[in-house]
């Protein structure tokens, strides 16, 4: 950003080492070819990231002091000393510890299902060749346009039909398929599977399915962890559907459950900070481990091929 | 395509995999067992491919498609929360009795204002940094992940966050902005400070998330376009103009999208900014969104068929936003 943007100046070859270096070096002609960022690019990104992490850090703060001392002007930029008595009091009040297990259980079977299912499908769009690939292809594309949530109406009527209501297969059920997943697990077999190794295993007499466990499965596991990581992110964190098929109170899953904590006439703000972090921990904790892949991950599913 | 058995077996003549074996010459049995063999390995490489990519689909139909058809199904009839299965057929009357009410305009409206002041802030932030994150960078994978944080916190968690720093009395933001010389702020209760205050926790949880992709797209276009772009005497600003933007066309268009569909359906963000939990999106239904409309609708006031009504309309508009879409994207290609 610091570097002017002059034009690229005519570099005499073979001169002196010293200007040659000079010159050279804030160009893109440089071997990399990438630009080195001046300080404006720091100061922009410093504020970004303040301005991202700020809310959480708020909560933290907030969860951390009593509901009265909350109400001042200016707000409070300190810890306070009641974190744990009100992390207490919003675990118990909310059904936290039934929520957290609720959750576990709705985000890890519909990730691995959607892990699973995808990385097949995938497999098969990426290297196999059938009559239709192209056309199914585009109605996976596709379904990816078609917004969820326009279908809530007839399932809730299904689920109504079937008594699953505040039954946790009512949520999983519908969260179990994922066209991003199909394209993102296709992205990644394209380019990190050879077709030497599966024409191999077919030489060597391998049926269909052993190649998926024996070559594929392998061969996809980064992008799978991936995958399932981001899989769990999205279902840990949904909201309207598990909000309509289960109560607040009776078996909740963890979004459910915070969003039940602000009701009531005289809401206690700190208590409701302590719950919106109880709820947003686990993932700031997986994100704070493997945050990097899950970048990696989300910009590798960015990529059209 | 007829099986073939002459092309299915190893050709372990011609390939020189296993060389120095001598030509084995099979008995009929064994002739047998391999022709069995080799058809159903042509089977199996025949329908696997369909058996792989079938659970998806039916996973969509049933819980995708069928559900999106019968809602429009359901919106012909006169259906009620209490007794799901009961279904009269009242014809287009949910669609009229809707359009006739003047709070699914203001629904419409919102949604409308509410998605444009929440989606091209983010989408040109987003590409601002992405194209900062583009440079070489000290910690660069910090600032992406600390910019994806927000999209690890659920909509729950940030609404009632964002419901405290936009407070009128203590929130943090009327404090902040006290210094600048700005009064008190109504966040909640006046129209145009609740669509902005509902639209930021859009913008928050998913502007990271967006300069991802867009970072991603940048990073796929060929290095030679900038140094050919450079030594042409192209400055910073003009690369950027006439080689990242247009490269990044299609980028772009699919975030427009993606977006607009999420638009269309923002719902737990007005819910739970609502200081009375109502799903009439405040008092005045300044920031009712269709979505919470629908919910509404249906859940509120128990009128399902009316509620899907509302959603095919959303459904329509997409189409038509997406048909629109298209068009401009043709109009610009055809243009450059």
């Amino acid at each position: 950003m610091t570097t002017t943007t002059t034009t690229a100046k005519p570099v005499e070859p073979e001169d002196a080492v010293p200007t040659a270096r000079k010159v050279r070096r804030p160009k893109s002609a440089r071997a990399g070819g990438q630009m080195h960022g001046g300080p404006i690019a720091y100061i922009v990104l410093g504020v970004f990231t303040i301005v991202s992490l700020f809310p959480l850090v708020w909560t933290a703060i907030a969860a951390s002091r009593d509901n009265n001392r909350l109400a001042q002007n200016p707000p409070p930029f300190q810890f306070g000393s009641n974190l744990f008595h009100n992390l207490d009091l919003a675990w118990n009040d909310a059904n936290l510890g039934k929520a957290f297990v609720n959750t576990t259980i709705v985000a890890g079977t519909s990730a691995a299902t959607i892990v699973f299912l995808s990385t097949i499908a995938g497999f098969a769009f990426a290297k196999l060749r059938f009559r239709g690939r192209g056309a199914l292809m585009l109605i996976v594309i596709g379904t990816m346009m078609v917004p969820p949530q326009l279908s809530i109406i007839p399932l809730y009527m299904m689920v109504a039909k079937l008594e699953w209501t505040d039954q946790l297969q009512a949520v999983i059920l519908p969260s179990l398929v994922s066209a991003f997943g199909v394209f993102f697990m296709r992205q990644y077999l394209i380019q990190a599977l050879p077709d030497e190794i599966i024409e191999a295993a077919r030489v060597d007499g391998a049926s269909s399915w052993r190649v998926v466990w024996h070559v594929v499965f392998p061969a996809a596991r980064p992008a799978m962890a991936v995958l399932g990581m981001l899989m769990f992110v999205q279902t840990w964190n949904d909201f309207l559907w598990p909000f309509l098929v289960l109560s607040q109170t009776g078996n909740p899953t963890v979004q459910v459950a915070v969003a039940g904590l602000g009701r009531g006439y005289t809401p206690d703000q700190s208590l409701i900070m302590a719950g919106a972090l109880l709820g947003t921990l686990p993932l700031l904790l997986v994100f704070a481990i493997f945050g990097k892949q899950i970048v990696g991950g989300i910009m590798q599913g960015a990529v059209k091929g | 395509m007829a099986t073939r058995h002459d092309t299915a077996a190893p050709p372990a003549k011609e390939g020189g995999a296993a060389p120095g074996r001598p030509p084995v010459v099979p008995t009929e049995a064994e002739q047998r067992h391999r022709a069995r063999l080799s058809r159903r390995w042509q089977r199996d490489k025949r329908w696997s491919p369909y058996a792989f990519v079938s659970p998806f689909f039916l996973l969509f139909l049933a819980f995708g498609l069928f559900p999106l058809i019968y809602t429009g199904w359901a919106s012909l009839h006169q259906v009620e929360l209490t007794a799901p299965t009961d279904m009269t057929w009242v014809g287009m009357r949910n669609y009229t009795r809707i359009f006739d009410d003047d709070f699914f305009w203001n629904a419409a409206k919102n949604t409308l204002t509410i998605g444009i002041i929440s989606t091209v802030p983010q989408l040109l932030m987003a590409m601002g940094l992405a194209h900062i994150l583009n440079y070489k960078l000290r910690a660069s994978t910090f600032y992406r992940v600390a910019m994806l944080a927000p999209y690890a916190t659920s909509i729950a968690a940030a609404s009632l966050v964002f419901v405290l720093l936009f407070g009128r009395d203590y929130g943090m933001i009327n404090w902040a902005l006290h210094f600048a010389g700005i009064d008190a702020i109504d966040w909640q209760n006046d129209k145009w400070p609740s669509q902005i205050a509902v639209s930021s926790i859009v913008i928050w949880r998913w502007t990271g998330y967006n300069a991802l992709i867009y970072l991603a797209a940048m990073q796929a276009i060929p290095q030679d376009l900038y140094e050919s772009a450079a030594l042409d005497g192209a400055s910073r600003w003009k690369q950027f103009l006439h080689v990242t933007l247009p490269s990044l066309r299609p980028t772009i268009l699919f975030t427009v999208v993606v977006s607009t569909i999420g638009a269309s359906q923002v719902f737990g963000e007005p819910l739970l900014f609502d200081a009375n939990k109502g799903a009439s999106g405040g008092a005045e239904h300044q920031f009712q969104t269709l979505g919470l409309y629908l919910y509404e609708q249906g859940w509120v006031n128990q009128h399902l068929g009316r509620a899907s009504a509302i959603a095919w309309t959303m459904f329509l508009i997409l189409i038509l936003i997406g048909i629109v879409n298209y068009v401009i994207s043709r109009r610009l290609r055809a243009s450059s």
